[in-house]
């Protein structure tokens, strides 16, 4: 196992109160592996990445459970520890590419700023790698010399991987990485992370978009209101979902080859400093009965884990 | 209903005072670059195509944002881009517009009901207390009690309900040509189903015609009664939906298809290469050929017409077979 998350919680204490966003969360990625988390926004998927990469900040803390990562138990680590295995080890891309590039930088120099930090390399190394870096993304190897808003944004999206990828990550996080992109971009980069998967290492993709998750991951988790409720194998999930949730969101989005009905799902997912009681999921379940007023148990059902009271 | 003819919005390319001294020439951006097409009442005609490839562009010269650089637009057998200042702002109220983003649609310091009083005043179509009685309504019809919603602020919505909000304003006019740019693309996919259904029962009450510009071809097919494909500012294939989803002609339609996430496992692939062309420089012939896997000498050269009646595409060599 490359990366185990074992019963993790992360809190943020607002003014409002403590908002539990990621809840007793259990999963693990293997080596080569290729996971998608998916659930709608607000459901902690983000929150769960930045934990794994200890950014969880004030008023944020992670309150419970454990994260190995390569046989290292992440949370033990001190900080000066945790920067070094953060690029280096597990490398991530994150939602909004503008916050994340400086826009008076050079694109080279931002990146071969990166390898710098963690290798012992000349700048003219450095920006020679930044060169592949960007040629391995799809991009021309002149584009060192570009500044962030003579980008595209599909364009900076791969300048953000490469990044992410320049020190040879075992674990590449990939947070909602095309998501204002159009599909073929969107499909250049995922056959980009797909090679990474080729080479050997683990790939975490966050995404809201369920085919997409279907078409490219090994397994899938389903996230909602913090919880994971449903995780396995990514084609068995897709044709067979089990979990009311899974089913939900399924339905509700159209698929350009297939007739389908699709049905929108009722309501929103809940404000989790006050969550429904029992099943989050309750309000909005329509198998709900007496029972799911009590929190539902994590199940194995044929290799699956899920989390309700149809399989409890 | 609609018909646009021949439609061009080209941009000047901004340059410093001493690049316009050395080049004499001037550059120009062609979002838009010869667009026609034609609109039933009560049609929904799905705009598709990259970033870039001029789609809001083409949008925005329908409701009148923009002012094209050629081409005519006529609405109802009447050409409107001619069209004096006055009268032009009384055919507005019947071509409205809905916007992608529903964060920056609204005014931040305005209440929700405000924004479609102010929409049926501006118009001249009712005030004050008649006004707020139609917002209310409106509202309800559109998912957000009135009760509740009129005096919200739109920081305190969330991007499905603001969306509703941008919807209602622009239906409380009863508009008879929405240009839709791609309104659920910014908003969570649980929320999309419930917006389209939305948009499409104002289609089947108001009978009204629909350009709905997406880039997503999994929502064309549920809400366009035909496709047009766009790249680099002209049209490249139209057609009934299921037609071009399931047999296109066009190299670029089938790459666009390719390239769509889906349940269902893809048979065949076309592709497509490199980046989207520069529009200030469009290459020659077929515009489409430095990125096409079938371009032949020909492509290089002559440039294809869009040609055909119900299932048009502009190709020297269309694709045989369907997907
Ligand atoms: N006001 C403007 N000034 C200069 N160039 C412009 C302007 N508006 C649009 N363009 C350019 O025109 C082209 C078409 O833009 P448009 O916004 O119509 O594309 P689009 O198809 O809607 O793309 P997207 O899918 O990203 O929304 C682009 O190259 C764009 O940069
Ligand atoms: N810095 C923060 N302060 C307070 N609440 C936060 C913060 N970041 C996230 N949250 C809350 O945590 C929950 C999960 O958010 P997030 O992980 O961003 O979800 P997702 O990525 O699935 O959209 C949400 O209720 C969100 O409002
Ligand atoms: S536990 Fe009950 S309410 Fe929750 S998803 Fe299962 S059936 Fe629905
Ligand atoms: S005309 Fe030629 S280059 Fe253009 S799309 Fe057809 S085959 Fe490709
Ligand atoms: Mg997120
Ligand atoms: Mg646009």
């Amino acid at each position: 196992m490359l990366l185990e998350i074992e019963k993790l919680t992360t809190v943020f204490r607002t003014r409002r109160g403590v908002v539990r966003a990621v809840d007793n969360v259990t999963m693990s990625i293997n080596k080569g592996e290729f996971v998608s988390i998916v659930g709608e926004s607000g459901c902690g998927k983000s929150t769960l990445a930045h934990s794994v990469m200890r950014l969880i900040d004030p008023p944020g803390e992670i309150s419970g459970g454990k994260i190995t990562f390569d046989g290292v138990d992440l949370l033990s680590l001190s900080d000066e520890e945790m920067r070094k295995i953060r690029g280096s080890k597990i490398g991530m891309v994150f939602q909004n590419p503008m916050t994340s590039l400086d826009p008076l930088e050079k694109v080279g120099d931002q990146i071969s700023e990166t390898i710098m930090e963690h290798m012992d390399v000349t700048k003219k190394e450095a920006w020679q790698m930044a060169r592949e870096m960007l040629e391995k993304v799809g991009l021309q190897p002149e584009r060192v010399d570009s500044y962030p808003h003579q980008l595209s944004g599909g364009q900076r999206q791969r300048v953000m991987i490469a990044m992410a990828i320049s020190l040879n990550p075992k674990l590449l996080i990939a947070d909602e990485p095309t998501t204002a992109l159009d599909v073929i971009v969107q499909e250049k980069i995922m056959d980009f992370l797909e090679d990474m998967k080729r080479e050997g290492r683990a790939v975490m993709l966050i995404t809201h978009d369920f085919a997409l998750a279907a078409e490219r991951s090994d397994r899938i988790a389903v996230m909602y209101a913090g919880w994971l409720v449903e995780m396995g194998d990514a084609e068995t999930l897709t044709n067979d979902p089990l979990h009311p949730y899974t089913k939900g969101l399924i339905q509700s989005v159209p698929d350009v080859w297939m007739d389908k009905d699709i049905k929108p799902l009722p309501g929103f997912p809940p404000d989790l400093i006050n969550p429904p009681e029992g099943c989050r999921f309750r309000p909005r379940c329509s198998n709900a009965s007496e029972m799911c007023m009590k929190e539902p148990p994590e199940v194995e059902v044929d290799g699956r884990v899920v989390k309700c009271w149809l399989y409890g | 209903m609609l018909r646009v003819e021949n439609l061009k919005k080209y941009f000047p390319v901004q340059k410093s005072a001493l690049e316009v001294l050395l080049s004499r020439r001037r550059d120009f951006i062609r979002a838009v670059d010869g667009v026609s097409f034609e609109m039933k009442r009560g049609e929904v005609l799905s705009l598709v195509g990259e970033s870039g490839c001029g789609k809001t562009t083409t949008g925005r010269i329908i409701v009148g944002l923009e002012r094209p650089t050629g081409g005519k637009i006529y609405f109802k057998d009447k050409e409107i881009t001619s069209l004096r200042e006055e009268e032009q702002r009384k055919m507005r109220r019947y071509i409205q517009m809905v916007f992608q983003d529903p964060y920056a649609s609204l005014n931040p310091r305005m209440k929700i009901g405000e924004h479609l009083v102010e929409s049926l005043t501006i118009h001249g179509i009712a005030e004050n207390e008649e006004a707020k009685e139609m917002a209310m309504s409106m509202l309800d019809r559109v998912g957000l009690p009135g009760e509740q919603f009129f005096t919200r602020m739109p920081y305190q919505l969330s991007g499905g309900q603001r969306q509703r909000v941008a919807i209602a304003r622009a239906m409380i006019l009863k508009p008879e040509f929405v240009v839709a740019d791609e309104p659920v693309s910014m908003i969570d996919v649980s929320l999309r189903a419930a917006i389209l259904d939305l948009l499409l029962s104002f289609r089947d009450e108001y009978n009204l015609s629909m350009l709905f510009i997406t880039h997503d071809l999994s929502v064309a097919r549920i809400v366009g009664d035909r496709i047009a494909v766009m790249y680099l500012g002209k049209i490249m294939e139209m057609g009934k939906t299921k037609e071009v989803i399931h047999e296109p002609k066009h190299p670029y339609t089938a790459a666009l298809l390719s390239s769509v996430p889906s349940f269902v496992k893809k048979e065949r692939k076309v592709e497509i290469i490199g980046d989207i062309a520069n529009p200030i420089d469009i290459p020659s012939g077929c515009r489409y050929h430095p990125r096409c896997p079938f371009a032949r000498e020909k492509c290089k050269k002559e440039e294809p017409e869009l040609e055909g009646e119900e299932h048009s595409f502009a190709c020297h060599f269309p694709l045989e077979g369907g997907f």
